[in-house]
């Protein structure tokens, strides 16, 4: 079905930011995902941010349980899910609450008129109706009866009003969706699909669909709808993807792209519980998973599979990450390769486990005993999560070391369109087993490859080539237990030598506007869009900046510390109180200075932008 | 790949390294090492394919002995590490070398699940009822009231009973033996070995250095006939100097020590360790509450049920009928997508 306007022409809008919220039984996410997916299908630049508490179902009606979805969609190349909502999708009291401070003034707010009753108001802390008592004034309010009138558009199939009540959701996306001028048919579509065997849920869902599209269209409160046409992104074939899923399809590319069957061994944690989940569905891929008992059996187990001649993978968050360390220290004496997917967290200890945070660069850095250095790197939006995870694996394969893949709530949640590679283009992981002795007819598994210095990787069942390692240190060469002073200093040194040698992969730094630029921002990880987004307004104003975003967290580029030195001022934004920039000072002794938020959210584009202008006055 | 004559047979030599054994002199790891040694080419496994994983203690030096595969991994994992490698590799024979304080201490979690998932792994734990490796604390099983060096005024810990722990878990294949007897070390192991799925051996393994004679009192030659209580398969189970003694079941269904004469041979429990329920098995187990009474030694349990690496690789395969061998384009292409021209 076409969208049949009869109202006044569509105004034409380049951008919109809408944010959905609700109680988190409420399902915002679903209606917050659904409208994504129609606006990537459309073919929008979009960005997300999820955002939902970390208990189940906190007690409905309260500021804890308001569960919400941002999504950011646009007719040009957007960098962020947008700092503020331009429409606020409230579906109770609680939701308005939690989230009228970051609506701006002239912003509209679509309201389920039902929920603000007594009870509900009171539940909020709201001691008058605020539909009602003049304190949205500055707001375009729109209150809607979604419950009513969900429940009049369901009472004709014979669904308890009970459950019809749960479609109001729905209800709120078919609006929305008028509003936007988004095609419906492949929502009816979806729904039919997603709730096939559950004949009334399915009917009541597309019953308050369409009331919801219908009730645009006829209420005469909205005076037009919007258009927001199909951006204008860089040619090739797009879907819309989010981080974690991104990120499971790079481990599979990568393990067909290199011949190693992935075993990946992981103890569920939010947020990077889906990534095991993905998984888990892909087994004719040949990918094994097991949900170990624990973080360290995770870890474990993944060391076992890559000892065997697989691909070793293991999945958590910084919690896992802490009890993972002796075994990552165990990975990196052993020199197997093993990729270790940090999603990251608000910490410490059990910290904000929904939301997103950047502090684990410290402990990815340093969280192990000894002199123990592994290759880091950082995925910067959620479809390079996929990038990020096929370069894991290579450097993992080519340098026999387990590599930290460091990703964040934002990113593993959030969604963008991903221009997908052509399979037919993605590069071979070359993997080479040993098959000969390789020390006058012995075989030494700490032989090492005098170019990437790697030690020889033979698998078990090979004949000839049976060999015992451990966490004990080894004698350069042979590998035989070895506790001589200079041996150790050696191989500490042979191991970070070793670590160092992927810069020969790490292309130049890329550094993005002006070469005379009186500051360079410095930025990793998910920061990159927000980092980009106020670049493009501080440069619009006239100012010169330059913009640099690491991948490569460990070693760093080769040429980092040159590019640095090439300018004034350098600021370092980041999601933690100051990680990355403490590197940068100890590394090269320059005066990084930094911008920090720890608060479970990403930055805004504007805080960024504002620091930039205070350092460029 | 180095030419392999298959028919040549193997013999200990084959299996042992030219690592130098450094176990204390007198140490019970020596016989066990040498049980294990010389058992190999009866197996019928060739070196290659086979890999012995341990933690951290005494025992856990074990790999670097056998002339195999073999990971020398860290305190307590030896267990997640060789799932790990029955997962990826299914083909391979793994064994699992540990001791009462890494396994049951630091490694107790994942000792556990390896028994309850039934990973196809013999698992050989070496108890000496003292930590020896960091010199003389006391363990897991070690005996109440026990005056080590971190309990100078005795061990207020009550010990776990290894195979009560190992059937609690699940286990489907659960054993004894000593490191007083070679021909028992090995026809258990041969029995642990060929069982499909955990095998879960305890060895009694006198520590010569911090805890000498830990079980003389049912180990010492003249004691074994009336202290050891042999298990075997279809058979009543008796024991004493004149096997005048046996183990019945009390109204409970609890197992205890009885003198036949007093019951009557017909009262005697006929050992079965393939009953699926765990109770008798449980019991026997329970038998000596510490190694100082009647001690029974032997297959206490050997039941069947599916082999975890097994079942992975099975569910791989149904997923190849199924959907067909992974299609990498289809599914980066999968969900909607759109061309920007
Ligand atoms: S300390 Fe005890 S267990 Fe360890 S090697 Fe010496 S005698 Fe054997």
């Amino acid at each position: 079905m076409t969208p049949d306007i009869t109202t006044a022409q569509p105004l034409p809008l380049e951008r919109v930011v809408i944010r959905f919220a609700g109680d988190s039984g409420d399902g915002m996410q679903l209606t917050g995902d659904r409208f994504t997916d129609v606006s990537a299908a459309f073919g929008n630049d979009l960005a997300t941010l999820p955002n939902y508490p970390a208990e189940i179902r906190a007690p409905a009606g309260t500021i804890a349980g308001v569960s919400s979805f941002q999504v950011h969609i646009a007719d040009f190349d957007i960098l962020t899910p947008g700092d503020t909502p331009n429409l606020l999708v409230a579906m109770n009291p609680a939701a308005l609450k939690a989230n009228i401070a970051d609506v701006p003034p002239g912003a509209a707010i679509i309201a389920n008129q039902d929920a603000f009753e007594e009870r509900n108001l009171a539940k909020a802390g709201y001691a008058t109706n605020p539909l009602e008592d003049g304190s949205l004034d500055a707001f375009r309010l729109y209150p809607v009866p979604m419950t009513t009138i969900t429940l009049e558009a369901c009472k004709e199939l014979g669904v308890k009003p009970r459950d019809a009540e749960r479609s109001k959701n729905f209800f709120a996306l078919g609006l929305i969706s008028w509003m936007y001028n988004r095609p419906t048919d492949q929502t009816v579509t979806w729904i039919e699909e997603k709730f096939k065997g559950k004949d009334l849920v399915q009917a009541a869902n597309i019953a308050a669909f369409k009331a919801g599209f219908n009730f645009g269209e006829t209420a005469e409160l909205f005076d037009h709808t919007y258009e927001i046409l199909p951006a204008k992104l860089k040619s090739g074939r797009y879907r819309n993807i989010t981080g974690n899923l991104a990120l499971s399809y790079g481990m599979i590319a990568a393990s067909q792209q290199s011949g190693l069957p992935i075993v990946c061994a992981s103890y569920p944690i939010t947020p990077a519980s889906d990534i095991l989940h993905e998984l888990s569905r892909h087994k004719n891929f040949g990918v094994r998973t097991v949900q170990a008992e624990d973080e360290i059996a995770a870890i474990s187990m993944a060391i076992g599979a890559s000892f065997a001649g697989n691909l070793g993978l293991t999945t958590t968050s910084g919690p896992g990450v802490d009890l993972k360390s002796e075994a990552l220290g165990l990975a990196v004496s052993l020199e197997l390769p093993l990729v270790l997917v940090d999603v990251q967290r608000g910490g410490p200890s059990t910290g904000l486990p929904t939301k997103t945070e950047q502090a684990d660069l410290m402990l990815a850095m340093y969280g192990r005993h000894g002199e123990c250095p592994l290759p880091i790197i950082a995925a910067d939006s959620p479809s390079d999560c996929f990038d990020a995870a096929f370069e894991a694996v290579r450097i993992a394969v080519k340098y026999r070391t387990p590599v930290i893949l460091l990703t964040d709530g934002f990113l593993a949640n959030g969604a963008e369109p991903w221009r997908f590679p052509d399979v037919a283009d993605l590069p071979e992981i070359p993997v080479e087993f040993a098959s000969e002795p390789n020390h006058d007819g012995a075989f030494w598994p700490y032989l090492r490859d005098p170019e990437t210095l790697a030690r020889p990787w033979a698998v078990p069942g090979t004949p000839g080539l049976m060999h015992r390692i451990g966490g004990i240190e080894k004698q350069d060469g042979s590998g035989n237990i070895n506790y001589d002073p200079s041996n150790h200093e050696l191989m500490c040194k042979l191991r970070l030598e070793k670590v160092m040698r992927v810069q020969q992969d790490i292309p130049p730094v890329e550094v993005d506007g002006d070469v005379d630029a009186d500051l360079l921002v410095v930025g990793w990880g998910s920061t990159r869009g927000f980092i980009k987004a106020a670049m493009r307004n501080v440069r619009a104003s006239g100012r010169k900046v330059a913009h640099v975003h690491i991948k490569n967290m460990f070693p760093f580029p080769s040429d980092l510390g040159d590019v640095l030195r090439r300018y004034p001022k350098i600021l370092v934004p980041e999601m933690n109180l100051g990680q990355l920039s403490r590197l940068l000072r100890a590394e090269y002794l320059v005066d990084a200075q930094s911008l920090t938020k720890v608060q479970g959210v990403p930055f805004r584009s504007a805080e960024i932008e504002a620091k930039i202008m205070e350092m460029t006055n | 790949m180095a030419a392999v004559d298959e028919t040549v047979p193997l013999t200990r030599k084959d299996y042992s390294s030219d690592q130098e054994v450094r176990w204390c002199p007198g140490c019970g790891d020596y016989s066990v090492l040498a049980a294990v040694q010389s058992l190999m080419p009866d197996l019928g496994v060739r070196p290659e394919n086979i890999v012995f994983v341990s933690g951290i203690g005494c025992s856990s030096r074990f790999p670097y002995y056998m002339n195999t595969y073999g990971v020398h991994s860290i305190h307590g994992r030896a267990p997640a590490v060789a799932t790990g490698i029955a997962v990826a590799r299914p083909d391979l024979d793994v064994w699992v070398i540990t001791g009462d304080g890494d396994g049951l201490s630091i490694g107790g979690n994942h000792l556990i699940h390896a028994l309850r998932r039934n990973v196809n792994l013999t698992i050989l734990m070496f108890n000496n009822q003292i930590y020896g490796l960091t010199k003389g604390q006391y363990s897991p099983t070690s005996e109440q009231g026990k005056i080590t060096k971190s309990t100078p005024f005795g061990s207020i810990d009550y010990p776990f009973n290894p195979l009560s722990l190992a059937i609690g878990a699940e286990a489907t294949f659960v054993a004894r033996t000593h490191d007083m007897d070679r021909k028992h070390m090995q026809e258990t192991f041969r029995r642990a070995h060929a069982h499909k799925g955990a095998a879960f051996v305890e060895i009694y393994q006198n520590c010569n250095v911090f805890n000498d004679g830990a079980f003389e009192e049912i180990l010492q030659k003249d004691k074994r006939d009336s202290m050891l209580v042999s298990l075997k398969q279809g058979e009543p189970i008796i024991f004493g100097d004149d096997l005048e003694m046996g183990v019945a079941l009390n109204e409970y269904g609890e197992a205890h020590v009885v003198r036949i004469a007093d019951v009557g041979a017909e009262s005697i429990l006929v050992h079965d360790e393939h009953r699926t329920d765990p109770a008798i098995a449980f019991s026997l187990s329970r038998l000596a509450e510490r190694p100082t009474t009647p001690t029974p030694v032997g297959v206490f349990r050997d039941i069947e049920r599916p082999v975890y690496e097994q079942e992975v690789t099975a569910q791989l395969a149904r997923a190849q009928e199924r959907s067909g061998p992974g299609d990498l384009r289809k599914l980066i292409e999968s969900g909607n997508t759109w061309e920007v021209a």
